[in-house]
């Protein structure tokens, strides 16, 4: 007798939920970031996480997108690109609408065929130039690639630096390859002398042979083409070394983690970077003050990246007028969102139909312990 | 001729650093037969006890190193005895060395949990400014680095060979048996070397990190690095830990500097297959004798 009134309460109990459960499901939209949030890659999907979750409660504070809240569940790949990619295919099983992430080339490689196969948006912060030429019509930056941003230094060390000799230390995965590709072929073109082509591991800890052999070179300028860690040891291995030539990056390099890491030495650093957390552009400057008064930190550029993927999604989800992965990605392919008409993207963005992004972009130096724009390279 | 100098230099001096754990690590396997797969987690460690005293006690940075010590010394000399090899030990070799493995996880992702993932910058200890010596530009880092670790290793050797103490030790680690059927009390000689083993192990990181910065997975190549060298140097020598350590240093400057940048972190395990295939024993070791 008791079994059977067990049962009956758990019948009744199904027959209730059911009719429930679905109704919840429909309130929320799941957008997870499946980040680096340990491992080398740390630094970038921490930011790049705590940049999205701003936009995410700010978004859902304003009613959500298309009446229904954001969820973001985070998911740390450990920066291992095997478990990005398990991970990527949990958040397609749990039924995410997009996703946000990876930051990490070498990941987002190996995870987006999983999204793509799915049919479902993923906003990567990965810069490696293959991401986009792969003809995945799911993928879209959040930032430019290497292929776009490498470029824009060329007239800096041909017309300004005026160098006739330059060398490349570079990191050794897919996004350092990339870029050092990209790089190789411009200074060929400009007839630059590549003098010294000095590849590292990532993760390493000791670049006084790098250093030393670029020293050795001649080399009149040095484009430093690592991840932040790495960074940070290189232009403390430089400056231990003496050596007293231009050390010019590409986005990484006059990041505050890179500045808080090598104190002093990062000092006179220059970078090109797609997004300046000191761009002296209003937008960029509240979303820089509401982060640090959320976390109590800086940013760097990967927090801004997560942060207009985001509000990305939001915008074209509500161009499109219902949610429909397909129709979403569609309608980012050559889509250009005004900055002025939408003010979560912060700078005016383009996609083209490679899910490729362009936007205008800055020039900053390392000047007394703080990343300053010194000037605003066109959007190309 | 400068660049040279200059490479050997660098070398010396980070082979230096590698040296301090290297060292430990065969006092340790020699006084109580523990090969301790820890060992980089050990130099890894200390390094935060002192971000903590700066950071959370905001203490200056000399009471802040002594506190790194002092601490290194209770947990991982102290404790690590007390708590992991002599509970371990009567089980033999294999089980206490499957324990280090899992202690060396465990700091390793402990200091994850604790710290955070991301690499914390670390004050320098020397002035970060560079002098010329015949022709070749040498950081004051480097110079100094080596100079105190270079005074530990002399220091040690003065206690082991010439003190009381020392010379108890080196009888323990050579035949327990006899040296404490001698009146030696050998359970305390064997403390005494895990203790100095942390000592060497917190010296080594707070000279290395401000160079690496400090973060939780920097015990993975130390620890390797370590083992290699007190294989190639020699297990059962101070002076053949100490020559490996230096050898590797200088031996993946000059290769990163003059042959190839590509395979830098294979030369340490080219090295260590070719001593294990010419000479066993180590560069310095001695087949069979042990001593401390």
């Amino acid at each position: 007798m008791k079994r059977r009134q067990l049962f009956a309460v758990a019948a009744a109990g199904l027959l209730l939920a059911g009719p429930f459960r679905p109704a919840q499901a429909e309130d929320v939209v799941k957008i997870p970031c499946v980040c680096e949030l340990s491992g080398a890659g740390a630094v970038s999907g921490t930011n790049y996480r705590d940049g999205a979750h701003i936009a995410v409660d700010e978004i859902n504070a304003a009613g959500g997108i298309l009446g229904r809240k954001i969820v973001m569940a985070d998911m740390d790949t450990q920066t291992d690109p095997q478990i990005s990619r398990a991970l990527v295919q949990k958040a397609i099983d749990d039924g995410a609408y997009a996703i946000m992430g990876t930051v990490y080339s070498g990941s987002t490689i190996v995870n987006m065929m999983v999204a793509q196969q799915a049919g479902v948006p993923q906003f990567t912060g990965s810069e490696a130039p293959n991401i986009t030429a792969k003809g995945n019509p799911y993928i879209f930056r959040t930032s430019s690639g290497a292929q776009k941003g490498v470029p824009a230094l060329t007239a800096y060390f041909k017309d300004q630096l005026k160098v006739g000799k330059i060398a490349i230390a570079w990191v050794n995965n897919d996004f350092g390859k990339g870029g050092h590709d990209v790089f190789v072929k411009e200074m060929k073109r400009v007839g630059i002398d590549l003098v010294a082509d000095v590849p590292s591991e990532q993760g390493q800890a000791d670049f006084s042979a790098d250093v030393a052999k670029i020293r050795q070179s001649g080399a009149q300028a040095v484009f430093v083409y690592l991840n932040e860690e790495e960074d940070a040891r290189f232009l403390k291995e430089a400056k231990k070394q003496g050596l007293a030539v231009p050390l010019v990056g590409e986005v990484t390099l006059t990041g505050q983690k890179v500045i808080d890491l090598a104190g002093g030495a990062a000092e006179g650093a220059y970078a090109h970077v797609g997004l300046a957390t000191s761009a002296p552009v209003p937008a960029i400057e509240a979303f820089v003050a509401k982060f640090k008064k959320r976390y109590g930190r800086d940013t760097d550029h990967n927090g801004i990246k997560g942060y207009i993927g985001v509000y990305a999604i939001k915008y074209a989800t509500e161009m499109v007028g219902k949610f429909d992965r397909k129709a979403l990605a569609e309608k980012l392919h050559g889509l250009t969102l005004d900055a002025s008409k939408y003010p979560g993207m912060l700078l005016t963005t383009s996609w083209d139909k490679t899910g490729e992004l362009s936007r205008e972009s800055f020039m900053t130096e390392v000047k007394g312990g703080k990343q300053v724009v010194i000037g605003t390279v066109p959007a190309n | 001729m400068a660049e040279f100098l200059q490479v050997l230099f660098s070398g010396l001096a980070t082979g230096s650093i590698y040296a301090l754990a290297a060292i430990g690590f065969s006092l340790v396997w020699q006084a109580a037969q523990v090969v301790n797969f820890a060992q980089g987690e050990f130099v890894m460690l200390p390094a935060f006890f002192v971000l903590v005293a700066l950071h959370w006690f905001g203490w200056p940075l000399w009471a802040a190193l002594a506190f790194g010590l002092a601490v290194a010394v209770a947990v991982l000399g102290l404790l690590f005895k007390r708590l992991i090899v002599e509970p371990m030990l009567p089980a033999g070799g294999l089980p206490l060395i499957i324990a280090t493995m899992a202690l060396s996880i465990l700091l390793k992702e402990g200091t994850k949990q604790f710290y955070g993932a991301e690499a914390q910058p670390f004050p320098s200890l020397f002035p970060q400014s560079t002098v010329r010596l015949g022709g070749a530009v040498v950081a004051w880092q480097d110079i100094l680095n080596l100079a105190v670790s270079l005074a530990v290793v002399v220091a040690l050797t003065l206690f082991l060979n010439r003190s009381r103490i020392g010379r108890m030790m080196q009888a323990t680690a050579q035949n327990p048996a006899v040296a404490e059927i001698l009146g030696v009390n050998t359970k305390r000689m064997v403390l005494y070397t895990f203790l100095i083993n942390a000592a060497l192990a917190a010296v080594a990181s707070v000279l290395i990190s401000p160079v690496y910065l400090a973060k939780f997975s920097n015990g993975e190549t130390l620890g390797l690095v370590a083992f290699i060298a007190a294989i190639v140097g020699g297990f059962n020598q101070i002076r053949g830990a100490l020559a490996g350590g230096l050898l590797i240093g200088v031996l993946d400057n000059l290769t990163a500097t003059y042959v190839t940048t590509e395979y830098r972190a294979a030369l340490p395990l080219v090295m260590l297959i070719v001593i294990i295939l010419w000479r066993p024993q180590g560069l310095f070791g001695t087949a069979e004798g042990r001593q401390v």
